[in-house]
């Protein structure tokens, strides 16, 4: 029951074709739910009355366990990479619906009210002033739903996907241990480098914030 | 400039904020709206540039009702400053500045530029405009906040409590460089604030609004301090009105004779017949006393806080090069004091070194500060141990060395 090097050399194209399929998988999911939750939060944070609603209705979907999600999908959307991104992108929503709209939230007062008393307008004070200083909380958020699709990928081996997670379900069933080690390490590193990426992204997004050595 | 025609605010929750407002407040010039807290003054202001509607009545800016126009255009057409400066931490200083002209479509360059110039303006250095507010101490905040409301060059400034958040010795130092600005700008500025010294200081008007949203009295300092139209006006002003009063109050008419040659006490002159100090006379060894000669722009209160310090009760006048032109006595400006009082409003003393006449022909333009204009050579005379730093303008309203 060593770890077998050899297996590793021999499969290094389909591990690279897995892990990329993996990323793929992942990085679709928040995307979606970035697209979605964008417009969502923005609601929430403005009709109050939505708010409890939506951020109720996205904790309920996050109850729901994955693999039952990805069974209920199947009769929409079969054994594919779609049902895949659908579960996926169902979990990330909780995260990223709930920072983007204390992301808002947390945008002071006086600053919309300069805006507006400069005379923006309310679109442009959503997309030059809230978003960007909501921008920390929501990319917290963008961390928490990657790092989690990254590693939730893998449970849709189940429905014939799940890119690195197939590595998991060929060592059990071979009892073959080295597949599976190799696929926990390369999920770990993809979540660390893509967690990493994120945290240089925000900071080249929010050059303001770098230079912050005491709060205003 | 700016008019209301009976203008009521109610809130929905039921309070009213304004009730039946009328005022007129001319082109050019600083109208202040001070009272305390709930009454209205800010609810006011803000109807202005449309951030609040009224329930009724009308307002007018240049002749224009607000509400028949687009409230994003109005607001870029008004300048405002907001309580603390409320800047865009995300933005540099420069980018907080260009902000308005931006919105107006100047394009990034033209827009960078006139920030630029604002920035020097209001006394900040260029590289101040890479920073981010954050990096800025609350007067220089403030400075920005008034140099981004000034940027797309508004004729008529709101601000609202701006300098509430400073300290006083930065208070005063951001009031000054308002009135300097003002001088230089001349705009229609309405001005929001609960402290009736900043008022003084700053108003060519003062409107004292009361608890409920009414307007009690709108009038000069000076007539306000003579003529407080109630009770509650009285009050506001405080015990020492009489002495505000005396701050507004030139130097100018009061006597003055020559130095005398006898008495304890010898005012020491320099060559060029600047006073130096005040010598105990009776050989070598005198006691020494600083002397704090005045100008004839310089108010009475300052030449009152003057002829007590000083320990011949004589009060050194001096011309704009500090050449010594006379002394007065603490019982010729203790009687000029009291004219002054009961002349109350109807001071004439005019503006003596030629500072911009007051936009408006009710305001008295006795010695107000924008009618001293800066004068260092006058502030701080060569070699006199000035009680007030030398930064300071010494014309008593530096709220140092005064009661």
């Amino acid at each position: 029951m060593s770890f077998d090097w050899e297996w590793v050399g021999s499969h290094r194209d389909d591990l690279a074709t897995l892990t990329v399929s993996h990323l793929q998988a992942a990085l679709t999911a928040v995307l979606l739910g970035l697209l979605i939750s964008l417009p969502l939060a923005v609601l929430a944070h403005r009709v109050r009355p939505l708010r409890g609603f939506l951020l109720g209705l996205s904790n309920v979907l996050f109850t729901i366990p994955s693999i039952a999600v990805f069974v209920l999908l199947l009769p929409v959307s079969g054994l594919t990479r779609t049902t895949t991104v659908i579960g996926l992108t169902i979990y990330t929503l909780v995260v990223l619906l709930r920072n983007t709209v204390e992301g808002l939230d947390s945008v002071p007062q006086k600053t919309k009210e300069a805006a507006k008393a400069m005379g923006t307008r309310p679109l442009r004070t959503l997309l030059t002033v809230e978003l960007p200083l909501a921008l920390p909380v929501i990319m917290a958020g963008v961390r928490i739903a990657t790092v989690m699709s990254i590693s939730l990928v893998s449970v849709a081996t189940y429905i014939g996907d799940g890119g690195l997670g197939q590595l998991f379900t060929d060592g059990f069933q071979r009892n073959f241990p080295t597949p599976v080690i190799v696929g926990v390490v390369l999920t770990l590193l993809l979540a660390l480098v893509a967690d990493a990426l994120l945290v240089g992204v925000q900071r080249l997004l929010t050059p303001w914030a770098r230079t912050r050595t005491r709060k205003a | 400039m700016i008019q209301f025609e009976a203008v009521h605010k109610r809130f929905p929750n039921g309070t009213t904020a304004v009730h039946d407002l009328s005022l007129d407040m001319p082109e050019g010039g600083v109208t202040v709206f001070v009272g305390s807290s709930g009454c209205g003054k800010t609810t006011s202001l803000r109807m202005i540039n449309r951030m609040v509607d009224p329930t009724s009545g009308t307002i007018r800016v240049g002749g224009r009702n607000v509400l028949e126009q687009d409230a994003a255009e109005l607001r870029r057409s008004i300048g405002y400053v907001i309580q603390q400066a409320g800047l865009f931490p995300h933005r540099t200083v420069l980018d907080n500045i260009a902000t308005v002209p931006l919105l107006l479509g100047w394009g990034r360059k033209k827009a960078r530029a006139a920030a630029g110039d604002l920035l020097e303006r209001v006394g900040l250095a260029p590289e101040m405009g890479r920073r981010y507010p954050h990096q800025l101490s609350g007067g220089q905040q403030q400075r920005v906040g008034v140099a981004r409301a000034l940027a797309a060059d508004p004729p008529v400034l709101l601000m609202d409590e701006p300098f509430g958040a400073v300290d006083p010795v930065v208070r005063t130092q951001l009031q000054d460089e308002l009135l300097r600005l003002q001088r230089e700008l001349n705009k229609t500025i309405v001005f929001v604030t609960h402290d009736i010294d900043e008022a003084v200081r700053l108003g060519d008007r003062i409107a004292v609004f009361r608890t409920g949203g009414h307007l009690v009295q709108c009038a000069s300092p000076a007539e306000l301090l003579a003529r407080p139209a109630d009770d509650f006006v009285a009050d506001f002003l405080g015990a020492e009105r009489g002495l505000k009063l005396l701050s507004l109050t030139a130097l100018v008419d009061v006597k003055q004779g020559a130095a005398p040659d006898g008495g304890p006490w010898e005012l020491v002159l320099d060559g060029a017949r600047k006073p130096v100090v005040w010598r105990e006379r009776g050989g070598a060894g005198g006691a020494e006393v600083p002397v704090r000669p005045l100008r004839d722009t310089d108010s009475l209160l300052s030449a009152l806080n003057e002829s007590i310090a000083s320990p011949s009760g004589l009060v050194a006048r001096v011309d704009a090069e500090g050449v010594l032109t006379g002394v007065s006595s603490r019982s010729d400006i203790h009687s000029a004091a009291g004219d002054a009082h009961l002349r109350g409003a109807g001071n004439g003393a005019t503006s003596p070194d030629g500072g911009a006449p007051a936009p408006e022909p009710s305001a008295p333009t006795a010695a107000t500060p924008r009618g001293s204009a800066p004068d260092p050579a006058a502030q701080s005379p060569q070699g006199l141990d000035l009680p007030a730093p030398a930064d300071a303008p010494a014309d008593g309203k530096s709220g140092r060395g005064v009661a």
